[in-house]
């Protein structure tokens, strides 16, 4: 299935874009998202954590994507 | 009535108007803390700031920071206040306001809703310097 990633913060200039699409294969699990990431981007193996939300909460990695989830990168809070 | 307010927004911040949504007949004291942006990092220099939040997110994480003091703290009423966009010295990033009928429980609550949001709430804050920029926490 192809889904759709938003990118925030340093993961933004990372990856060198607001969103990105990816083909991946099915069944994905927030963890197998993050290993091909990684891949594809290893400077997000650099970063102090790298969190997926899905459907705007924080996802295990044990959580399956389904097709047109809302995914996005979450690197390292700093609010306040 | 409603307890809990919560904003998320590229203009300036009002700390009166999170002490008059908790104020209550019920309450004894309110707590309040105000974030501003600090003029150095590790001694350098910083010329400003900027806030870049994932808002839809964002909002529900700070709605659940809020629901939780709520629940685990004897408190009236709660305002969480963020700001985003580009942000100078001095000014107000985070504004956060509790009503309790004791001091205690107000101060406590105010206390971890802050510890909380800085851990939990997708906003990003990327630090300008002179001779260039970072994304905070970023990296270890």
């Amino acid at each position: 299935m192809e889904i759709e990633i938003l990118a925030f913060g340093i993961t933004k200039d990372i990856i060198g874009n607001k969103s990105l699409k990816l083909k991946v294969e099915t069944p994905c699990r927030v963890r197998d998202l993050k290993i091909l990431l990684k891949k594809d981007y290893p400077k997000l193996e650099l970063l102090t954590s790298l969190m997926i939300a899905v459907n705007e909460n924080y996802g295990d990695l044990d959580l399956l994507l389904q097709e047109g989830d809302e995914i996005a990168l979450i690197p390292p809070v700093a609010g306040g | 009535m409603k307890v809990i307010d919560i904003i998320l927004t590229n203009e300036k911040l009002s700390l009166e108007k999170a002490v008059d949504f908790v104020r209550a007949e019920q309450a004894g004291g309110i707590v309040t803390f105000v974030g501003t942006v600090r003029n150095q990092t590790k001694g350098k220099k910083v010329i400003r700031l900027e806030f870049e939040a994932y808002e839809k997110m964002a909002l529900s994480e700070m709605r659940k920071i809020a629901e939780q003091i709520l629940f685990d703290f004897e408190i009236n009423s709660v305002a969480i206040y963020h700001r985003t966009g580009n942000l100078s010295i001095g000014e107000i990033p985070v504004v956060i306001a509790v009503s309790a009928p004791h001091r205690k429980a107000a101060f406590a609550a105010c206390e971890f809703a802050m510890d909380r949001l800085k851990k939990t709430v997708p906003i990003w804050k990327k630090e300008f310097f002179e001779d260039g920029a970072v994304w905070v926490s970023a990296h270890p």
